[in-house]
């Protein structure tokens, strides 16, 4: 794992000192409310519907038992013993005081953690594969180029004040587990024809209110160039980018109203010009880089105490079943930890359940955890024969359920019980979908399913991409709720159908179990899921059964 | 009266009264060291043959949010343009930083923001000289610095 450098070390406590001041001059009126508001939000500091909420980055998604023992500390100390992981590996504290504030970031620092540009209009935590050097899919690891934009990225003296926020996310496998189509830059490791390597780049993702699928501008980009090619979609992005409407400012609004072929012109020119003034990052950077991310020395031994459990323990055979990912070494397992009870709140852990998770990764994890976008906790190289005793230990703190991937397995933005732009609820939804199917015991039947809810149209919950999308509006004061269907976040990536009128919050669960019904009685066999019926059939069938009343139920 | 923030602080304009003329003007100029003024949307190629006369820049920054000032800098800098740059409007002390790592070399703000962000706010900590991941990154960087 990448450890902090001096000058990240000089870097981050400078930075806390820098926000100590910014406070005091806010105070003392040196700073307007105006001047002081994208200062604050540079260092993850919001101001949400009831008090403060800090974002704290977990680079890449990556970090280890340390850190999570921190995170714990800082909520029991300035929170109230909790903490959210969010769909952008990132970690949030929803009550910490203003004036607590630098102390929490002087303790992030303690263990190589910060908060810088988790929020305001400048490029956000750089996201990547949660499963990224563990699974077996993978072709290179992205965090070591997740970590060069991160450091790239950060304070970069032109692009703190860009027309909007803009994210980049990094995959290294055929299998895009970071959702880069939904990203302003989406990197996708490759080769070209003589084996070097390089990145697939992609540009102008995003959902929110305009949702888009990025498009292809570069089909290969040389290792040694990314910076360079990066800096100069930035640089077309802050000169060019609409500044006169925020809901129009994203990198995608440009790529849709410039067009693709014209942008991309743009930007090779702007390369043009950067190479002559740009001699590549020093290539014994990018190798240290590469060395900070060297796998952990596996165990390659077995016992057969995996396969004995399996045996005799029908619930940690569900576990294994659901929850359990293909590692690119065979004695060992992806452990994918939910942070989605049965009617908890998605993405939540205490401060004891994450202090017990740090416990499994450094006595049996290699000492590495994962934050995925999903909002659950990886554990990525747990060895097969250690499984039963991570097992009981995630038993004990309540961290054992066996649902990723199904149905409850739901991602949820903070929605009205947290978040002031929302327009309806979105925790206590999720609580009820999973509550309501797991009452009807029909989870492992129902198989893969994505749900994903967002409490307004900013869409953080990723509703565009869920196979079943929930949005939450507002009509004449009440609630409303929307459906997508067949929207798909992966290498597939597409965006979900509109079913048709939106339902009230008690209406809402009655449509989706007529749904889930109608798509087990339509399947060609159990092995066909949710996304590839409604591929198959198209929306017809699942509209007739959202609507009955509109039309015959099909057979 | 606009005060000049630089490095050693607070001072006076130096430019002599000299007035920045916009683009226009300046191509019809028999003048060898202008002084131009620039909005942060200008169209940079159409500069280039008038980049060896010119002297002085400034880019005005119509509200501190809006970022395009530092690109058309570094920009200016990758041209070869090794003439005073100044930044001028709403910029704050915080952006300092940011401004003489883009290429500026000075800021212009008005009374109101200085009484408001006295000079030790501008001046104080502020070093920075003192580090950055671009430098560390970038370091084999050819452009021109000053
Ligand atoms: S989708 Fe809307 S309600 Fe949900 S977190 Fe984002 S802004 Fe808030």
């Amino acid at each position: 794992m990448y450890k902090y450098s001096e000058f990240d070390e000089f870097f981050v406590r400078r930075r806390v000192e820098e926000f100590r001041d910014q406070v005091r001059r806010r105070l003392d009126g040196s700073l307007t409310e105006d001047e002081f508001k994208p200062l604050r939000l540079k260092n993850g500091l919001y101001l949400q519907l009831h008090a403060y909420m800090l974002r704290v980055a977990i680079p890449y998604g990556t970090f280890d038992s340390r850190q999570m023992r921190q995170l714990a500390d800082i909520a029991d100390k300035w929170d109230k013993g909790y903490g959210h992981f969010t769909t952008r590996q990132n970690i949030q504290f929803n009550w910490p005081k203003l004036a607590d504030v630098p102390a929490i970031l002087d303790a992030l620092a303690d263990v190589d953690m910060h908060a810088i540009q988790t929020s305001g209009n400048c490029i956000r935590n750089v996201t990547a594969d949660h499963f990224a050097g563990a699974a077996a899919d993978e072709i290179a690891d992205p965090r070591p180029t997740a970590e060069l934009l991160r450091q790239w990225s950060t304070d970069h003296p032109e692009f703190q004040y860009l027309p909007r926020k803009f994210k980049i996310a990094v995959s290294g496998s055929s299998r895009d587990r970071a959702v880069t189509k939904a990203h302003d830059i989406g990197l996708r490791s490759i080769r070209d024809a003589g084996g070097s390597p390089g990145y697939e780049v992609l540009i102008g993702g995003g959902l929110g209110r305009t949702p888009m699928i990025g498009a292809v501008v570069r089909e290969f980009l040389p290792e040694s160039e990314l910076l360079a090619y990066v800096e100069s979609i930035l640089r077309v992005y802050n000169l060019h980018g609409r500044r006169d409407n925020k809901y129009k400012a994203r990198l995608k609004i440009l790529v849709h109203e410039t067009g693709i072929e014209k942008l991309s012109r743009e930007i090779e020119a702007e390369f043009a010009e950067r190479k002559k003034w740009f001699a590549g990052v020093d290539p014994e950077l990018i190798e240290a880089l590469k060395s900070a991310f060297k796998p952990p020395e596996f165990n390659l031994s077995r016992t057969g105490a995996f396969e004995r459990r399996l045996e005799k323990d029908s619930g940690f055979r569900a576990w294994a079943d659901t929850n359990l990912f293909e590692h690119r070494c065979s004695a060992y397992s992806i452990a994918t930890v939910s942070l989605k009870p049965i009617g908890g709140t998605p993405g939540d852990a205490s401060a004891n359940q994450m202090r017990a998770l740090a416990d499994i990764a450094e006595r049996l994890g290699h000492d590495e955890i994962r934050a995925s976008h999903e909002q659950n906790i990886i554990l990525p190289h747990i060895r097969k024969d250690d499984l039963p005793e991570a097992y009981d230990v995630l038993a004990a703190s309540g961290l054992q359920t066996a649902n990723f991937g199904l149905v409850s397995d739901i991602i949820a933005c903070p929605g009205m019980d947290y978040c002031a732009l929302a327009t309806a609820r979105s925790i206590p939804i999720a609580q009820e979908i999973s509550r309501r199917f797991a009452a009807l015991g029909i989870e492992r039947e129902i198989g893969s399913m994505k749900i994903k809810i967002s409490g307004c149209i900013n869409a953080c919950g990723h509703h565009h991409v869920g196979h079943i999308g929930i949005l939450g509006l507002e009509r004449a004061g009440v609630e409303n709720y929307q459906i997508t269907l067949g929207g798909d976040a992966t290498e597939t990536a597409a965006l979900g159908d509109r079913a048709g009128r939106g339902f009230s919050a008690d209406e809402l669960i009655p449509a989706l179990e007529r749904l889930v019904e109608a798509y087990l009685r339509l399947r060609d066999s159990c092995r066909e899921t949710f996304l590839e019926a409604y591929r198959r059939l198209g929306p017809e069938p699942f509209r007739a059964a959202l609507y009955p009343e509109t039309g015959k139920l099909a057979a | 009266m606009a005060v000049i923030v630089r490095d050693q602080g607070f001072s006076k304009d130096d430019l002599d009264g000299r007035s920045f003329i916009g683009m226009e003007d300046a191509e019809i100029s028999e003048d060898l060291s202008l002084a131009i003024e620039l909005p942060n949307h200008a169209d940079l190629p159409a500069l280039k043959t008038l980049l060896p006369k010119i002297g002085a820049i400034r880019i005005n920054f119509p509200n501190f949010g809006d970022g395009r000032g530092f690109s058309i800098a570094t920009k200016l800098r990758h041209m070869g343009y090794a003439g005073r740059l100044r930044a001028s409007g709403h910029v704050i002390a915080d952006q300092y930083a940011l401004a003489r790592r883009s290429g500026f070399d000075e800021i212009e703000i008005d009374d109101e923001l200085a009484a408001r962000q006295p000079e030790n706010q501008w001046i104080s900590g502020k070093d920075w000289k003192s580090g950055s991941y671009q430098d560390r990154l970038l370091k084999t960087e050819l452009a021109p610095t000053r």
